[in-house]
């Protein structure tokens, strides 16, 4: 029996293949999502290990432990004298102070602006590199040698690759200083990691890296190694009596972990998100299986019956179509692991496409990688064939005696559409639940979410076989008109099995869905976004960094300050804090100037309000204020990165548009921002100028910020543009993932169409033995193909639009608008035709070249 | 297995009716038949006169409205699935009009199946003395698809026979041939039972096949009436167009 399942497969290769694709495409995706994260996270690892190798402990100041969408609030200096106490302590051999700036260093590229490195780390680092501390050095220098005195630059090899710098070669780098010219004196590599993603790398020597960041006199951490016979622990306890209440010591390890540890909640972040769209192509690839599984199933009806009258048992009938599915499960599987590998560097590409380039070290291919995708692959193979497995053992002997015996239906089948029914109740339930009710964790939010939308695409699935006769009716009327006959028995052959067609559809109709809600779900979060912007902002020009999101020297913004024809220049500093206890964005106004850029919609308070707020003053966000109970007149602390503290009260609360606050949480003047947040940066600076903003204005803030290459100057609209066009980045990646889905559909539907030409053989036959051409014949299976594509679209499209109105309405407290995305929506149904016709080339071909005399022998 | 008297089959008082109320369908009227051990018997009668049906039932692939059919001792309108199954795998084989040879499988795995299912191996003597005496030769790895009509049934007669079975039952084996490659068959049919002591169950409506025969029942409008020991050809068709005319 096992060999009869084998020989089964092996006599339908084709079809075996098509079938093996549908699961091959998702497992990829599963092994390419963990063989890319396991790099990234091992390349991170290098780094941090390499970082700590030679240092058994650090010390540094001392941050509040506060962290906002993975990112913490940058770390205090140290007094530089305490490395003469350290280097002068018992059990410590030798100890090394240095300089470790993580966003301040912007190398400028041969285009004249920084280079973006898109929200990575620029990193300056101001190192002592005699020879006998080369242990605490985590660079390798690859070429030249190290940098000694003013003006000496070491650059990491990947920026040097990809913006040609050679060794000898004059660089302009800006810091917390404007841009300065810089002999690159060497090349070196970040432990053995080939690319940093986009991350770059300056180094100087340390009083230069002290000048160039506000650094005199300090050191951002000191790296020791024990003596002989220390452990780390023993250190510890030997340095700890040296240090100021600001400062702290940890080993070199915990601090790698540290560091591992805040990547690792980002990568967790991306394996999670790109999972999700496996899980998707999963789902449509498992309609598929069952769809074809169940078709075949039902042409060996026969072959089922004549084995149960040579003495087989219904379990065995069970394990034979089984036994199929778990094989090609288990070949599509591994297929689709090693696939993987090819589909990391693609996602990597994707990525770094869309300028998210990501360190990458060795390909890592784990034991879990190998393990997931196996057994997922597999298991989701054998359980979409569980069911046609299923019905084959209703087959009974005596339909090996009857012409033209059909599978038994279910026990069930006349039940189909009240479970259809109560399974769409029950995902409008979950969805409900999960988007309406409070009090429900994020974990429990998102599985109630999944599962809703897998059962509503599982129940609408079911009863669109009902859906399937009407549908078609309007669908296939432009087949009719533009077919003639051909067309017509195209529709007719539509129908003639609604169940195949539908579940041949309902492939389809999950991707269409998922990028119909996609694309409803942005437009409206595209017209919030918009005018979000646009009711806040009144500048005439916003300075903001390159990339538009980290916030730039505040040098910078000064500069501008000093251009000439502006009237007025207001900045807004920015940096992550706990306000009343609560992490947020703690931002810096100008209370006099800032209603000159951007206008309030004051709850409490008014533009006067402004004008009293004293050092201890603050106004706070409408929504902040009602999630931590605030209200105007309480004192709250305020606690940033640095042990500083300050005790503010509130003056004010407005009402920030909930999509894209461009303010922070709570906001406090520029100069009590600058006593708390050290080295200060700017978010954005705003300019007005008198009459209209034009090119002459421009030129003169350009020319003002030029020292700054990382400042970026633009006009209120430009502004609005670029944060659409970024959105619309984040949709392209968004339709590139899903499209695996909608491959796979394609895929699904090729298989249907050629076992519905196979088994139409002599139908075909007859059709052309009276008449009909090669060529009618390929435009009858076109059509079909299409009319299927088609009521996939009718089905999906409604769907997404439906779970799009749910999520903006659940998403109402963030004033996410609903609009229906037209032009998108009609090139969907466009994109279905082409998917549809895309289906039909092989089994058209194959219908039209049966042989009318063959076909009607054929048995 | 057989019982006392040499009796493989016994049907007594079959009934069956297709459909309900006012289109219901009697296929068999009160049919009673004894199948002998190693014998060779056919059934005739005019199209439409109940002769697969019976076959079907007696071969349990249907279950009568009324009456009961013993196979080797054992009733067979009562069984649970699970039993009738095992009960096909030891006691009966089939010969089909169609053939039905798995398309994927050589000849000689189509033949050995039945073993196979009932994981068993085949006696070395005896399936070679089976193959040599269908005549298949070498073409036995190859696929049906390529094998003529007439090797197609040797191949499922082989396959009926292989497992020894109690009976075997064949619905027109010669319905899809010509008459020569028919005429072949029926030799092989005549031969397992002389040579292998098989018991044969064949359902058929020429005359010249019947002739092969030890026994013809002949049935008409779902009841048995005639029956025939050991007739020559032109008697079995001279009985068939009495049949016929009343
Ligand atoms: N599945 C069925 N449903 C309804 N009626 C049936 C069914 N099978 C057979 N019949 C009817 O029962 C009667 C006997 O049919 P059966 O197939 O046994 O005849 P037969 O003698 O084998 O005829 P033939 O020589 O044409 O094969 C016929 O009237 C037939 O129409
Ligand atoms: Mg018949």
């Amino acid at each position: 029996m096992t060999r009869f399942a084998l020989k089964s497969l092996l006599g339908r290769k084709f079809r075996t293949v098509l079938t093996a694709l549908a699961i091959v495409l998702g497992v990829a995706m599963i092994s390419g999502t963990y063989v890319l994260t396991d790099t990234i996270d091992r390349a991170f690892s290098s780094i941090f290990a390499d970082s700590y190798a030679g240092t058994d402990v650090v010390v540094s100041g001392k941050a509040a432990d506060i962290s906002v969408d993975f990112e913490s609030p940058p770390v205090p200096p140290i007094d530089a004298s305490l490395l003469e106490d350290i280097r002068g302590a018992d059990s410590v051999e030798i100890a090394m102070g240095g300089i470790y700036d993580e966003s301040n260093t912007k190398i400028i590229g041969d285009n004249g602006k920084a280079l973006s490195t898109n929200g990575a780390p620029s990193f300056g680092f101001g190192l002592d590199t005699a020879p006998e501390l080369s242990r605490f050095n985590p660079l390798n220098l690859l070429e030249g040698r190290w940098p000694s005195g003013d003006g000496e630059v070491v650059v990491d090899a990947g920026t040097a690759d990809r913006e040609d710098f050679v060794v000898g070669e004059s660089i302009e780098i800006s810091t917390l200083r404007p841009k300065q010219d810089f002999e690159v004196v060497g090349i070196a590599q970040y432990g053995d990691v080939k690319s940093l993603g986009t991350a770059t790398f300056a180094i100087f020597d340390v009083s230069t890296a002290q000048a160039l960041f506000d650094r005199a006199g300090k050191f951002d951490a000191i790296s020791i190694a024990g003596t002989e016979g220390t452990t780390p622990e023993q250190l510890i306890g030997a340095i700890q009596p040296l240090l100021p209440k600001d400062a702290q010591v940890k080993t070199g390890a915990e601090e790698a972990q540290n560091d591992q540890d805040d990547i690792a909640t980002f990568t967790t972040f991306i394996r999670y998100f790109l999972l999700a769209f496996a899980g998707i192509a999963l789902l449509v690839g498992s309609f598929v299986i069952f769809n074809t599984l169940s078709i075949t199933v039902a042409q060996r009806t026969r072959e089922f019956a004549t084995l149960r009258t040579l003495g087989a048992s219904r379990r065995q009938v069970l394990r034979s179509v089984l036994l199929e599915a778990f094989v090609i499960g288990f070949l599509a599987s591994l297929i689709g692991l090693v696939l993987g590998l090819a589909l990391a560097k693609g996602l990597e590409a994707l990525f770094r496409a869309l300028g998210l380039g990501l360190p990458v070290s060795e390909t890592v291919f784990a034991t879990r990688t190998v393990v997931v995708s196996l057994l997922v692959g597999t298991l989701i193979t054998v359980i979409a064939g569980l069911f046609p497995a299923i019905r084959a053992t209703r087959v009974p002997p005596i339909a090996a005696v009857r012409e033209g015996a059909e599978l038994p239906k279910g026990r069930s089948a006349r039940f189909t559409p009240y479970i259809a029914l109560v399974l769409i109740a029950v995902a409008l339930l979950l969805l409900g639940y999960s988007m309406f009710a409070d009090d429900v964790g994020t974990a429990q939010r998102l599985l109630s979410i999944a599962g809703g939308v897998l059962l509503l695409f599982v129940g609408v699935a079911m009863i669109s076989s009902k859906l399937v006769r009407p549908l078609a009716a309007v669908v296939g009327l432009p087949a009719r008109a533009i077919g003639g006959a051909p067309g017509a028995l195209a529709r007719r052959n539509a129908i003639r099995n609604p169940g195949r067609t539908a579940a041949t559809a309902a492939a389809l109709m999950i991707g269409v869905a998922l990028v119909a809600f996609v694309a409803t779900l942005a437009n409206g979060m595209k017209a919030s976004n918009r005018e979000a912007i646009e009711d806040q902002i009144a500048a005439d020009f916003i300075i903001t960094s390159q990339d538009g999101y980290t916030p730039f020297v505040a040098g910078a913004g000064d500069a501008a300050a000093g251009a000439e024809g502006t009237d007025v220049v207001t900045h807004v500093r920015s940096e992550i804090a706990e306000i009343a206890g609560h992490g947020g964005y703690l931002t810096g106004i100008d209370p006099n100037r800032i209603t000159e850029g951007y206008s309030f919609d004051w709850v409490e308070g008014s533009d006067a309000t402004l004008a009293s707020m004293g050092r201890d003053g603050m106004i706070v966000g409408e929504n902040f204020a009602e999630d931590h109970d605030l209200a105007v007149g309480q004192r709250v602390t305020i606690q940033t990165g640095t042990s500083t503290s300050l005790e503010a009260e509130i003056a004010g609360i407005y009402k920030p548009p909930p999509f894209y606050p461009l303010l922070g949480a709570a906001s406090i003047t520029i100069g009590a921002f600058d006593e708390l947040v050290e080295r200060p940066r700017n978010q954005y600076t705003f300019v007005n100028v008198p009459g209209d903003p034009g090119e002459a204005a421009r030129d003169e803030l350009e020319r003002a910020t030029a020292g700054y290459p990382d400042a970026k100057v633009q006009t209120r609209q430009e502004w609005i543009d670029k944060e659409d066009a970024e959105f619309d980045q984040f949709l392209v990646m968004l339709y590139v993932l899903l499209a695996l889905s909608v491959i796979i559909s394609l895929f699904g539907m090729v298989n249907t169409l050629v076992l519905s030409v196979f088994e139409r053989t002599r139908e075909l036959g007859m059709l052309r033995a009276v008449g009909m051409t090669r060529r009618q014949a390929r435009r009858m299976i076109r059509h079909e193909s299409v009319i299927t594509a088609l009521i996939g679209a009718a089905l999906g499209l409604p769907l997404g639009i439906f779970l799009a109105v749910l999520v903006t309405r659940a998403l109402g407290e963030f004033d996410v608008r609903f609009s229906v995305p037209t032009t998108q929506l009609v090139v969907l149904v466009v994109l279905s035709v082409i998917v549809g016709l895309l289906a039909a080339i092989t089994p058209a071909r194959r219908a039209a070249k049966l042989n009318p005399l063959e076909a009607l022998h054929y048995e | 297995m057989s019982t006392e008297n040499g009796t493989v089959v016994v049907a007594r008082d079959v009934t069956r009716r297709y459909g309900e109320g006012e289109t219901a369908v009697d296929a068999l009227r009160g049919v009673s038949v004894e199948v002998p051990r190693g014998r060779l018997t056919a059934v005739m009668g005019p199209s439409g006169s109940g002769k697969s049906t019976l076959m079907h039932i007696m071969a349990g692939l249907d279950t009568p409205t009324s009456g009961s059919v013993t196979i080797a001792g054992t009733e067979i309108t009562t069984l649970k699935d699970s039993d009738l199954t095992k009960l096909r795998r030891r006691h009966i084989g089939f010969v089909f009009q169609f053939f039905n040879l798995l398309p994927m499988l050589t000849a000689e795995e189509n033949i050995t199946l039945p073993l196979a299912i009932a994981g068993e191996k085949p006696e070395a003597g005896y399936f070679d003395e089976l193959i040599s005496s269908v005549g298949l030769g070498d073409r036995l790895s190859h696929r049906p698809s390529e094998l003529s009509g007439g090797q197609q049934q040797r191949v499922a007669i082989a396959r009926a026979l292989v497992s020894r079975p109690d009976v075997v039952f064949a619905d027109e084996p010669t319905g899809n041939l010509d008459s020569s490659t028919g005429a072949e068959i029926l030799e092989l049919l005549r031969h397992s039972v002389e040579e292998l002591g098989q018991t044969i169950v064949m359902v058929t409506h020429e005359s010249r096949a019947a002739a092969i025969a030890d026994r013809v029942l002949y049935l008409a409008d779902g009841l048995i009436v005639k029956e025939l020991q050991g007739a020559t050809q032109s008697e079995i068709s001279e009985t068939m167009d009495e049949i016929a005319r009343v």
